[in-house]
């Protein structure tokens, strides 16, 4: 296997570990505000609470690790998606910066705060919705070069079916695999008050989730001729999605084994996630940068893995260990720590 | 109105950005050192003080380390999106450390989330204590790694150039470059003085304020006696570093200290200004101290800035900031060494008012010397991104809507630190530490407090 295609892999398991345990932190954020607007704060908020204090900041470096990585492995990427995002970045990053620090603020430092809710269930939708912009646009047709400038065509990114399915699909994802995560941990925790309120939030998400992965597959068709024939030749991996999908959704209804409802949704967002970016190859962006002429030199490529894998060595036991301590720590997670 | 010019501009968010950054980045990687070194003492000697000393200022730390985390994400990210141009070529180079650093920093974050939330989750406690030493180990990691990149911005290397960039590229060489030694040197001792510092200002204000608990006096004691020993480090890195500038980045330490022409035997510079035929007025000459400062030989040679074209040089105002920073250097070490001293003799009473008045100044001041340090270091290699093969003009984006992120920006900068100073007010006044020892530990606190 060539350097370039473990590079990419690296970082799209990296990216798909982001997407897992961010959309867990952003939906809580939506799912505690709305609580709280529908008073039944009391309900879930401390459980929220409890599992995100500890792993918000690991959330975050989970998305530093994707794009540091993304330059390095592929250096053009920084300057198409560098110039052309400007604008879109700094938003995200603005959004990104409320929703961390006043996250800490609420929790650690203050009292119970309504404009720090609501920014923080705000911003939980839209900092998924900003960042799938840059998804959007690896499809091509947003960004152009001229004379050596590059930008960004907003008006096409504005009015384009497919960028808004995309969006949707964003938002809609998040409100699911957070709330069968929140399910699974209030049912770890003997929470039944808890496990009934996000349960019905799980059951609730996942009609337009699935009918968003359809429309956004039907639009990017339209968008992209090459990518999505590219998909239908893996088709069974898509197939493989929709069916982890049907086993959690099932699991959930009938009430029982959570925690494998929850592993399904992980393994369903894994293969569209997987299928969505096998298919995307080789091009990062369509058609400025392919991961062979856009990658960087061996030696640094060769030596980014050697650190990887490194890197690994150190953090797959620390994260187990922080796993064990607040995730499968049943006295933590009861609240009795 | 002519168009914001986006090199200025981008200049400009860059410098905001890592100014407000700087101040977090070096609470985060000196916190963690003093609050295990205060709950080690805790432990071993079985005092509470200690203890509670160590869980307040972690208290306090989360709120900080939100930020830093936060403006850390944005320096990063910006650096691709203010400088495309910049990443492209060097990204090659630097992806390897800015990897490594984001590997040390997800190593801190797990082991700062573990740290903060067992306290009292173990039986011995010496577990939670070695808890503390990841979180240290990571924090002291990110800044050599993040720190190996800005040497290589000053002294490139690591790498040949063919016709299209890079022919080769050896990523460790280029970590390992001619400045990293004494730059990683200086960043870590002078986090940890100003740390130390910072802490001792918060102690001496409390004994000031009338609150003479022997909490802290205890805190006042460890804390100064840290500044003293990290700044007598820094010192030494500091004299490290110029040796290395006489060597490497003449025309930094040259215009540093307005030495224009090369001579034996230089004379250091210290305050003054510039008249209008740039002559240096009004200031205190050291004679033959900038050779000494430059080689260890009190009558070696130093060049001078002349001997660089004016394209290529750095802009004169960094002596402002060179002198401010090594005055403040000399000011906490002197400073935090007269309490020493006062301490140790009976007869003397070092909770003296005036003195604890110039403990006070010791925090701000020495958080105001790693702005300074860096603005010196970083206009100093003007008109160079990358020295001797990028200048910042060729680097930055093209993009014409800088001037108005830089204005978000600011406002962001400006919430979160406006919050960060209301919340950590509010979260220590309405929990005064006797309050607190009181209810954890009813058995020590009958008087306490004389």
């Amino acid at each position: 296997m060539s350097y370039e295609i473990i590079g990419i892999t690296v970082l799209w398991i990296f990216l798909y570990g982001y997407l897992i345990v961010a959309s867990v932190d952003f939906g809580a954020g939506f799912f505690a505000y709305y609580a709280k607007v529908t008073k039944k704060d009391h309900i879930i908020n401390q459980l929220i609470s409890r599992y995100l204090s500890p792993v918000w900041e690991v959330t975050n470096v989970f998305f530093v690790f994707f794009f540091v990585g993304i330059v390095g492995f592929f250096p053009d990427s920084a300057y198409y998606y560098g110039t052309a995002l400007l604008v879109p970045g700094s938003i995200a990053i603005i959004l990104l910066a409320i929703r961390g620090s006043f996250y800490a603020f609420e929790n650690y430092g203050s009292k119970q705060s309504n404009v720090y809710m609501f920014l923080y269930g705000a911003t939980g939708l839209l900092i998924p919705a900003s960042l799938s912009t840059a998804l959007t646009l690896s499809e091509g047709g947003f960004i152009m070069e001229k004379d050596g400038v590059v930008s960004l065509k907003y008006l096409e990114l504005f009015t384009s079916p497919y960028s808004w399915s995309v969006v949707f699909l964003a938002i809609v994802s998040v409100l699911f695999i957070s709330a069968t995560f929140l399910t699974f941990y209030a049912a770890r925790a003997n929470d039944t008050e808890a496990l009934k309120l996000v349960r019905k939030y799980a059951l609730f998400w996942a009609t337009p989730t699935i009918i968003a992965s359809l429309t956004t597959f039907i639009a990017l068709g339209e968008h992209n001729r090459r990518h999505y024939s590219n998909m239908m030749d893996l088709w069974w991996v898509f197939g493989l999605s929709v069916g982890f999908f049907m086993i959690a959704l099932a699991l959930i209804y009938i009430g029982r084994y959570y925690g494998l409802a929850f592993i399904s949704v992980m393994l369903q967002f894994f293969f569209a996630f997987f299928g969505y970016g096998a298919s995307h190859l080789p091009y990062i962006l369509d058609p400025y940068i392919t991961i062979y002429e856009g990658a960087t030199h061996e030696s640094t490529g060769i030596a980014l893995i050697v650190v990887f894998i490194a890197g690994l060595f150190l953090l797959i036991p620390s994260l187990i260990f922080l796993m064990k301590l607040f995730l499968f720590d049943a006295d933590y997670v009861k609240g009795k720590k | 109105m002519m168009e914001m010019d986006p090199v200025l501009m981008s200049r400009l968010l860059t410098a905001l950005t890592l100014g407000f950054h700087i101040i977090f980045a070096t609470l985060g990687v000196g916190v963690p050192l003093m609050i295990s070194i205060a709950e080690f003492i805790g432990i071993k000697k079985k005092d509470p003080h200690y203890l509670m000393l160590a869980r307040r200022w972690a208290r306090g730390f989360v709120i900080t380390v939100a930020i830093g985390v936060v403006t850390g994400t944005a320096i990063g990210l910006q650096l691709s999106l203010l400088w495309p141009n910049f990443m492209q070529i060097a990204g090659n180079v630097i992806s390897l450390p800015l990897f490594m650093e984001v590997f040390a920093f997800f190593f801190e974050a797990i082991f700062l989330g573990i740290y903060l939330y067992t306290w009292d989750r173990f039986k011995k406690p010496y577990t939670h204590w070695f808890l503390s030493l990841p979180v240290i180990i990571g924090g002291g990691l990110s800044a050599v790694f993040i720190t190996t990149v800005n040497a290589f911005m000053n002294t490139p290397e690591g790498f040949t150039t063919g016709a299209n960039g890079f022919a080769t590229i050896n990523p460790i060489d280029a970590m390992l470059n001619p400045a990293t030694p004494t730059k990683v040197f200086h960043v870590l001792s002078s986090a940890y003085v100003t740390v130390a510092a910072i802490l001792a200002t918060i102690a001496a204000f409390s004994l000031l304020k009338k609150k003479t608990s022997e909490y802290h006096k205890k805190a006042l004691k460890l804390t100064v006696t840290l500044t003293f020993i990290f700044a007598l480090l820094t010192a030494l890195a500091g004299d490290f570093s110029a040796k290395f500038l006489a060597e490497h980045q003449p025309e930094k330490l040259a215009a540093a200290e307005w030495h224009f022409e090369t001579e034996e035997g230089a004379d250091l510079i210290l305050f003054g200004w510039l008249n209008d035929d740039n002559v240096p007025a009004g200031v205190i000459r050291l004679p033959g101290l900038l050779s000494f400062l430059a080689h260890g030989d009190f009558t070696s040679e130093v060049t001078g800035l002349e001997e660089f074209p004016e394209e290529e040089r750095p802009p004169l105002w960094i002596h402002y900031m060179f002198d401010l920073m090594v005055a403040i250097g000399m000011f906490l070490a002197a400073v935090s060494l007269l309490y020493i001293i006062i301490s140790k003799v009976k007869k003397w009473n070092e909770h003296n008012k005036w003195l604890l008045r110039l403990l006070v100044l010791m925090g701000p001041l020495a958080m105001l010397a790693i702005e300074f340090g860096w603005i010196f270091a970083e206009e100093g290699r003007q008109p160079w991104i990358l020295r001797g093969y990028m200048t910042v003009e060729e680097a930055a984006t093209s993009s014409p809507h800088v001037g108005l992120m830089f204005i978000l920006f600011l406002g962001l900068y400006t919430v979160l630190g406006v919050l960060c100073v209301v919340i950590l007010r509010r979260m220590f006044r309405n929990s005064p530490v006797e309050e607190e020892l009181e209810k954890k530990y009813p058995a020590i606190e009958k008087g306490d407090n004389k």
